[in-house]
């Protein structure tokens, strides 16, 4: 941290006040909804320390900048500043035929990726119109799962470790490194699998990725009691959580908040189970719901959808094991590449693989917003295509990004040590807030 | 759902099971009022689309388009059919979300020329504010009552707006130490 110069030049203060808070009671800030000023009579104490957070900080989760207005060590100003790691995704995807856009997406929410490469995939499909065979759906589900259970560990081994629990980020890993281990048994990479294809999979789900799935299973109910056990009746955790970093319900729709953030929030809502996507219909899960908002409530959420995943996943293992030979991607020679072994034999399929290679198929003229449940909240992606081989447009809706719209709301109020709590239990990854 | 009855309202449109309605730019605060007092508490996403140049792209493949064959764009391939002409350059799109059993989602679909202010909506719906800075920063769209409409993922003195389609991609100039 360092402390910034002494004069705070903040011009913008000056501006007229054009957004009424939506409600009464709300926590959300008056003037800009993500700036939190500092009040006038504050400010003529002329006691106010402008601190400068980040952006280089091991517990911003990449590159985030807080501008914190300190009277003493409480948090009475704050504003984001973010763009650090802004790549402009969206633009190169314009550049790369449809099936090559598939491994951006994932880097996008690094973390999360499995369902970043889905939502982009099912945006393709959709203007496709092409359907999938129930078994790469099933895996689908299966994998996104996987993915979810990774980015919560993730979560909450990195958040505690920001609230100084350095054991709990040892034991998230080691769970996290199972899930990594059965990634690249699939797709041959740990993380950025590129392993979902317009139309279905890339490749058959290979032997052996069933028994190993099932020690998962079985670990995962286990891992996290021990995870429980390590900090739910540890006082110096609970101290630090309860009650900080509060979001109202209202104030959580009204700044749009999606996912565990919404949910700690007391609202009871899931797109995996009110919208309903993949296999999502025919599994049973249930969405845990807190009312408080607080840091604790949003870590609660965390724990509980990784037994609740652990759950889904168990449910599509079930539902695989009696696939073993089915089609894993729909057969469509226009889009879905050629079985390998064909090439050799079939000088349809060698045309088919060279185009689809060289110029990429084309996907009908159309826009069309495909939305997931990511591990972080409503994940969105709003594709237009003009009918060539390349996207027109691409866009993503990061849930990330919205969350930390809502950190001048959830820092009314609190200590500068609390921030790092706060900050943290908004579970965001840079790489999707700046895209 | 009774678009017709939206401030504004132009067409509705229903393609790939997505219901796009087309509003007035003039009136776009109004409806989204409408919008979220119908229920459509939640707001989505704000996207601004570039149209400049669109259907007119050059080929190098057997199929011919407005403008005919371009030899520098070799590996792509024309279009079919040449895709359906826009009103305006940008098109300006909010996605909402009516929390409800089942959910409804829509899309309000306003046209901007280059350089047209739109309202901002950010007195309906807070989240608008980031989303709007975005669409601002990287479209140059100017939102009109935004509060604080400055560059949100750019530096500060950037030049230009990236995604715009007429924004060159060849990289940036490199400016040399001993030039300063």
């Amino acid at each position: 941290m360092t402390v910034a110069p002494e004069k705070p030049a903040r011009s913008m203060r000056d501006w007229p006040v054009v957004f009424p808070p939506p409600y009464a009671g709300s926590r959300i800030p008056s003037r800009v909804p993500t700036i939190l000023d500092v009040p006038a009579e504050l400010l003529a104490t002329d006691d106010i320390l402008q601190v400068n957070f980040g952006p280089n900080h091991p517990s911003t989760h990449g590159v985030l900048r807080l501008i914190v207005d300190l009277d003493g060590e409480q948090v009475v100003g704050l504003n984001a500043v973010i763009g650090y790691l802004h790549t402009g995704f969206e633009k190169t995807m314009e550049h790369k035929t449809w099936w090559k856009c598939i491994t951006y997406p994932e880097r996008i929410d690094y973390v999360g990726y499995q369902n970043a490469e889905l939502v982009f995939v099912l945006a393709v499909e959709k203007l496709l119109e092409l359907e999938v065979p129930e078994k790469a759906t099933w895996m689908r589900t299966l994998l996104c799962e996987l993915n979810r259970i990774h980015s919560h560990l993730v979560f909450l081994g990195t958040s505690a470790l920001e609230l100084g629990a350095i054991s709990m980020f040892w034991y998230c890993f080691r769970e996290r490194e199972m899930i990594l281990d059965l990634y690249e048994m699939v797709a041959g990479a740990r993380m950025h699998t590129r392993y979902f294809q317009a139309g279905g999979l890339a490749e058959d789900i290979p032997r052996g990725f069933y028994p190993e799935c099932r020690k998962l299973v079985e670990r995962m109910p286990k891992a996290v009691d021990e995870y429980e056990a390590l900090v739910n009746r540890n006082k110096i955790w609970l101290e630090r959580t309860q009650g900080i970093g509060l979001l109202s319900a209202d104030d959580a729709i009204a700044l749009g908040q999606s996912g565990p953030v919404l949910r700690a929030s007391g609202v009871d809502w899931d797109l995996r189970r009110d919208q309903g996507y993949l296999a999502y219909d025919e599994v049973e899960f249930d969405v845990p719901v807190y009312a408080e908002g607080d840091v604790y409530a949003r870590y609660r959420v965390h724990m509980e959808e990784m037994r609740e995943s652990t759950r889904i996943v168990a449910q599509c293992l079930d539902r695989l094991e009696q696939m073993d030979g089915e089609p894993w991607i729909a057969d469509d020679r226009k889009v879905v590449l050629p079985p390998r072994e064909e090439l050799h034999t079939s000088m349809e399929s060698l045309i088919h693989h060279f185009k689809i290679v060289t110029e990429g198929y084309r996907v009908p003229e159309g826009e069309v917003y495909s939305v997931v449940e990511s591990p972080r909240g409503e994940l969105g992606c709003y594709v237009v295509s003009d009918g060539g081989p390349k996207p027109w447009r691409v866009k993503f809706r990061a849930p990330s990004f919205v969350a930390l719209e809502a950190t001048a709301t959830c820092l009314r109020e609190s200590l500068i040590a609390d921030m790092i709590a706060i900050v943290g239990s908004l579970d965001t990854v840079m790489g999707e807030v700046d895209r | 759902m009774s678009w017709e009855s939206y401030p504004g309202y132009v067409a509705a449109n229903e393609a790939f099971g997505e219901t796009t309605v087309t509003i007035e730019t003039a009136q776009i605060r109004e409806a989204c009022e409408h919008a979220r007092a119908e229920g459509f508490t939640f707001l989505a996403d704000i996207v601004a689309t570039d149209y400049l140049g669109w259907g007119g792209k050059g080929v190098s493949g057997y199929i011919g388009t407005a403008t005919g064959r371009d030899l520098n764009h070799p590996s792509t391939q024309g279009y079919q059919a040449l895709p359906q002409l826009k009103p305006k350059r940008f098109s300006l799109s909010y996605h909402l979300l009516a929390m409800a059993q089942p959910p409804v989602r829509v899309r309000l679909q306003c046209w901007l020329d280059e350089d047209q202010p739109v309202a901002s909506v950010v007195s309906v719906w807070p989240t608008a504010d980031w989303h709007e800075r975005e669409q601002f920063d990287l479209m140059g769209i100017r939102f009109e009552g935004h509060p604080n409409l400055e560059r949100l993922l750019m530096p500060e003195d950037w030049e230009g707006h990236p995604l715009r389609k007429d924004y060159p991609i060849g990289g940036e100039p490199v400016r040399f130490s001993d030039a300063e």
